[in-house]
């Protein structure tokens, strides 16, 4: 893939901070926009920026279309046969939310059992245990093994014929884990046929090429702003038969299909679920963003980032007392390093290699309980994406080794 | 490397913190935590009456964090000893932005404040309960 093209593509680049080109290296967290999303975002708000379904006059007609355009667009970018299975949603976080709160309070009931992991971010877990709560149902986890696998040793017991949901994380955004998505469902599925799987896809629909059928769960969310899209934008996707059958998440206007005051209907999947006035600028960027990315192809992306953290990897092992966690393997690894250094702690770290413009991101990254099972308060993470190439990584390594002079470790 | 907040004189403090360690006989202590990335102050204060004003006589902390919490903290403490609670009990951000002669982030700036909080909750606690 040809890089300095890529980096052409992304206006933020012409900035210099300090008279200092951005190093930016938190695409986990958020990733930078490409001009052909911000040329569609403003071009809906400059050209046709009304809403949408209301009207029959042309310039309604053109954002609607748009709009639908946008979902069709994504429902192909996942492999999603019927694009009424795609809903759209603010991001992954609500996505996750809708499924626990819709289909969770309408079949988790008293004894049921829901299996997470504990290298979940925040937005798989506590959904759930707040369901789990109300219904009095209990949450079972898969551990990690020592090198930050996920420990399926243990599957045969965590799965059991009370299991009703189990969610996993596809690509884990603090250890880089890839979880073998499929073969998971399949087992999982052989011991209950009943279990449902939800996958928060949010760090792997970026990076690879992702087919909803092919992976064979039920549930799937990412967010737009972590695939060159707008903020703002989400999206769950479901087989068509289980969001026909759960109650939607919010009422409202665009919602039903009839409202008088003693009863309404609803629509069918998936406007059910997206209710009032909906993000329209934000589902015709991630549109254009699916549009970009299909472009270059998810295998060449993938390929990319492989290639980068196996570089990266390597780099940060010539550095002494620096531990990089999770799979070691950059083809059982996403393009996510979280990593601690003896003696300095993230913050410290963090704020140096941000004197040379490197964002990297320090904390718990909405991953506490990961923190807890590794036995750290907080990790630093460097995440890499299209637009991150070796000299990148080079400045990442540059300015740890810094960081330890300067702390003279 | 002056590029950085990391000056000579924080990295010592950070080192070297000042005041650090158990204080027997404590009047008052109070642990302020940053569970968002492991930063934990301690503070134990012993008072004396100077005039009929309550004083700081002697004062120390405990925990770990990142180099702006613990160099705040050292910092601080050396600060106050000897200062009335009254005149502790005002002072804010700007006071330990001076301490640290550094320009503060608004995410570093709560690493800076950890110990002050810590502090102003340990002359809470004897207020609430003395005469």
């Amino acid at each position: 893939m040809n890089i300095p093209s890529v980096k052409k593509d992304f206006p933020i680049f012409k900035r210099k901070i300090n008279k200092k080109p951005i190093i930016y290296l938190d695409s986990s967290a958020s990733s930078l926009k490409p001009q052909s999303v911000v040329d569609a975002i403003n071009d809906y708000y400059t050209r046709f920026s009304v809403n949408i379904f209301r009207g029959v006059y042309t310039l309604s007609e053109e954002a609607t279309a748009r709009y639908e355009e946008a979902r069709n667009e994504t429902a192909s970018f996942i492999g999603a046969g019927n694009p009424s299975e795609v809903v759209f949603v603010r991001n992954a976080s609500e996505a996750m939310n809708l499924v626990a709160s819709s289909w969770g309070r309408q079949n988790v009931k008293k004894g049921d059992e829901i299996v997470s992991t504990v290298m979940e971010h925040h937005a798989n877990i506590v959904p759930w245990q707040e369901i789990a709560k109300e219904k009095g149902a209990k949450v079972k986890y898969f551990d990690i093994t020592s090198d930050g696998y996920l420990d399926t040793r243990n599957l045969d017991a965590l799965i059991t014929k009370k299991t009703v949901m189990v969610c996993l994380t596809h690509i884990s955004n603090v250890l880089g884990t890839i979880n073998p998505i499929r073969q998971l469902v399949k087992k999982i599925k052989t011991l209950n046929p009943k279990t449902l799987v939800l996958v928060d896809a949010a760090q792997s629909v970026p990076h690879m090429n992702i087919n909803v059928g092919d992976l064979g769960c039920d549930f799937l969310a990412f967010s737009g702003h972590k695939m060159l899209g707008p903020t703002g934008i989400g999206i769950l996707w479901g087989r068509y038969d289980l969001l026909d059958s759960i109650p939607p998440y919010q009422f409202g206007g665009d919602m039903i299909k009839e409202v008088h005051l003693y009863g309404s209907t609803y629509k069918e999947p998936p406007h059910k679920f997206e209710a009032g006035t909906p993000h329209i600028s934000g589902a015709i960027g991630l549109g254009a963003a699916c549009k970009y990315l299909k472009k270059i192809g998810m295998e060449n992306v993938r390929n990319h980032e492989k290639e980068l953290t196996r570089y990266a990897l390597s780099g940060l092992s010539t550095i002494k007392n620096l531990t990089v966690y999770g799979p070691k393997d950059s083809n059982d690894k996403g393009g996510v390093l979280a990593f601690s250094l003896k003696g300095i702690h993230p913050h410290d770290l963090a704020s140096i290699l941000n004197s040379d413009n490197v964002c990297v991101r320090s904390g718990h990254h909405c991953a506490m309980p990961l923190h807890e099972r590794l036995g750290l308060p907080a990790t630093t993470r460097a995440s890499l994406y299209i637009y991150n190439d070796e000299e990148d990584v080079d400045a990442l390594v540059e300015g740890v080794n810094k960081a330890k002079k300067i702390f003279g470790i | 490397m002056t590029d950085t907040i990391y000056r000579e004189n924080i990295l010592d403090h950070f080192r070297n913190p000042r005041n650090f360690g158990p204080l027997t006989g404590a009047d008052a202590s109070h642990t302020e935590a940053n569970e968002l990335c492991g930063d934990r102050i301690e503070m134990q204060v012993k008072y004396a009456t100077d005039k009929g004003k309550q004083t700081i006589d002697e004062i120390k902390f405990q925990g770990e964090g990142c180099a702006i919490a613990v160099a705040s903290a050292s910092l601080l403490t050396d600060h106050v000893k000897g200062k009335s609670v009254t005149e502790v009990r005002t002072m804010d951000a700007g006071n330990i932005t001076k301490l640290l002669g550094i320009p503060l982030t608004p995410s570093r700036l709560k690493c800076a404040l950890l110990s002050l909080e810590a502090l102003h909750k340990t002359l809470d606690l004897v207020k609430n309960s003395s005469k």
